[in-house]
């Protein structure tokens, strides 16, 4: 490969840096603010001068911050090993066996990736309140397990299509069900691909706002997202307080994108132009 | 919704003796679906039909055929939001996928090290909840703000203002969000996508007396095809069904200036008790994403 001249070497990092600052400045700008001590008026990009951790306290426990988590916790844990599950069975079938109509099918299924929640929560509310689902994280929890449906199938079986068939077929001849062929050797083979969907599952579940604000309506069970927008509306004042409460909300996710970068940008790219 | 159903073949387990039934597959699938059509696919349809009712949610419903549909048409804040979506797909969609096609003409020609540090800078906004980044930007936008701080410390002082809540500039202003969100993952597309393109083929142009330009129309957009529409895709999509960052931002105002359909389905199902009007505009809404989205990858396509 080609090494660039100094002048265009150094002109290109220029402009990326600046991209750069542009993305890290706002975040930066939220992150000093929740410095500041409480209850004072912030103004823009101003270095605390002295750096107080209590609003992050007063969020965490007074505006109750380590509910909304928990909550948020509770539906990404039953979200994500459901979705994997079902995932997981649906995409060996649909990506290794010839199953009459199969391609009809999965089309069915990556036909659903444009739905929009817009479009499923209206009748939703009102159904699933008659199995009083509304208010409940079983409600949530199963809605998403369905939304998220499409991409997790369509990523399995992708991902089993190109596990060579030759694996599959000398199992087959040795006697092996399919049920063994999938536990036995297909699985250990997928565990790149089930931590990349795991993940993206996991953050989907997390900023999830929309259909929480509509299916759970008790303030006191909402999930970090839906908290946060609804802190938002009662106390703009408290511009630290909120601040430290924006970011306990990004924590979590953050967290996972420095540890699993690879797995994410294996989703968020590969996923998305492999649709 | 939209896309018709295909027929899918039951889970028949026949119990033929001597050979296993080709459906027998379908037993792995089953769950999958079961789930996915009951919460996803026939909620889609129950709003088809609950748009064609008038109903408050509580009492009986009167059946109005497509009196919803008419309504959407003749009501000015519903004509409204619409068009504001539409004006977000310039922020979501072609500005992103602009700045990324243009820092991919810059930096395409080299490979260059330590592109993993600013990679994950740009994805950054990508993975972090839209509510979190509504917020960030509604502080940034607001009188104390940086965004004005910045225009004062250039000596702009005559134009800062409250920038959410003014009339001409609040739509302009989410939709700017939209831009800082989705510009870092379409960059990052097209980077990767050029990753792919032969090395030869920038080496050969280059023999032939190809500048920058000549180079980035006949080698890399070229090659860019597939990820071009994904980017379309995903922005546009963000662009017409966004409501996250519109709720916490502005909520629609100041005015009607920034109602997104989203916001109306929300707020007209929910807190206005015109449930049938809310399912309208949602499959109104479903079915514009699902033209766009049929358009662009039937382009991408036929072009290729």
């Amino acid at each position: 490969m080609n090494t660039a001249t100094r002048s265009e070497r150094w002109s290109g990092y220029a402009l990326l840096t600046v991209m750069a600052i542009a993305v890290v400045v706002p975040f930066l700008s939220v992150f000093l603010a929740s410095l500041q001590p409480a209850g004072t008026p912030v103004v823009g990009l101003t270095w605390p001068e002295r750096w107080s951790w209590d609003n992050y306290e007063q969020a965490w426990s007074v505006a109750g911050f380590s509910d909304l988590i928990r909550h948020s916790l509770t539906i990404a844990l039953g979200v994500v090993p459901a979705s994997l599950l079902l995932a997981t069975l649906a995409g060996y079938a649909l990506g290794t066996a010839r199953l009459p109509g199969g391609n009809a099918v999965a089309a069915f299924f990556v036909a659903g990736l444009t739905i929009p929640v817009e479009l499923i929560v209206v009748p939703l509310y009102f159904d699933l309140r008659g199995f009083g689902l509304t208010n409940s994280y079983l409600g949530v929890i199963l809605v998403e397990i369905a939304l998220f449906m499409p991409f997790s199938v369509f990523w399995m079986r992708t991902h089993f299509q190109s596990t060579p068939a030759s694996l599959v077929e000398a199992a087959r001849i040795d006697g092996a069900s399919s049920a063994t062929i999938l536990l036995r050797i297909l699985l250990p083979l997928a565990r790149p691909s089930l931590m990349t969907l795991g993940l993206l599952v996991f953050m989907w579940s997390w900023n999830q706002f929309l259909l929480v604000l509509v299916l759970i309506q008790d303030t006191t069970k909402h999930t970090a997202p839906a908290g946060l927008g609804f802190f938002v509306g009662q106390n703009t004042t408290d511009i630290p307080t909120l601040a430290a409460g924006t970011i306990i909300v990004m924590l979590p996710i953050l967290i996972l994108f420095v540890i699993f970068q690879r797995s994410f940008m294996a989703g968020l790219l590969q996923g998305a132009t492999k649709g | 919704m939209g896309s018709r159903p295909p027929r899918s073949e039951p889970p028949v387990r026949t119990a033929s003796p001597r050979r296993r039934s080709p459906y027998r597959g379908y037993v792995y699938v089953l769950p999958a679906f079961a789930v996915y059509l009951a919460f996803a696919v026939l909620p889609a349809l129950h709003t088809a039909y609950l748009s064609l009712f008038e109903w408050d949610g509580v009492t009986l419903g009167d059946w109005v055929g497509l009196g919803n549909y008419q309504e959407i048409l003749q009501d000015s804040i519903l004509r409204r939001s619409v068009f504001n979506a539409l004006v977000l797909v310039v922020f979501f969609s072609f500005v992103p996928i602009a700045l990324g096609l243009a820092m991919t003409g810059l930096l395409a020609r080299y490979r260059r090290p330590g592109m993993g540090a600013y990679r994950f800078l740009f994805m950054l906004p990508q993975v972090v909840p839209l509510v979190a980044v509504g917020v960030t930007w509604r502080w940034l936008y607001g009188d104390d703000g940086l965004v004005n701080q910045a225009l004062g410390a250039v000596g702009l002082d005559g134009v800062t203002r409250a920038w959410l809540g003014d009339f001409g500039a609040a739509l302009i202003a989410v939709g700017l969000v939209g831009t800082w969100v989705l510009s870092g993952l379409c960059m990052m597309l097209f980077l990767s996508g050029v990753q792919k393109v032969d090395p030869h083929l920038y080496e050969a142009a280059r023999l032939d007396g190809a500048g920058p330009v000549r180079e980035f129309v006949s080698v890399t957009l070229p090659h860019l095809r597939g990820e071009l529409a994904v980017a379309m895709t995903v922005t546009t999509v963000a662009a017409l069904a966004s409501f996250d960052i519109v709720y916490v931002t502005t909520n629609g105002g100041p005015g009607e200036q920034t109602t997104v359909p989203g916001l109306l389905v929300y707020r007209l199902a929910f807190s206005e008790g015109k449930v049938g009007l809310a399912a309208a505009l949602a499959v109104v809404l479903g079915c514009l994403i699902l033209a766009i989205v049929y358009l662009i990858n039937r382009l991408s396509r036929s072009e290729s």
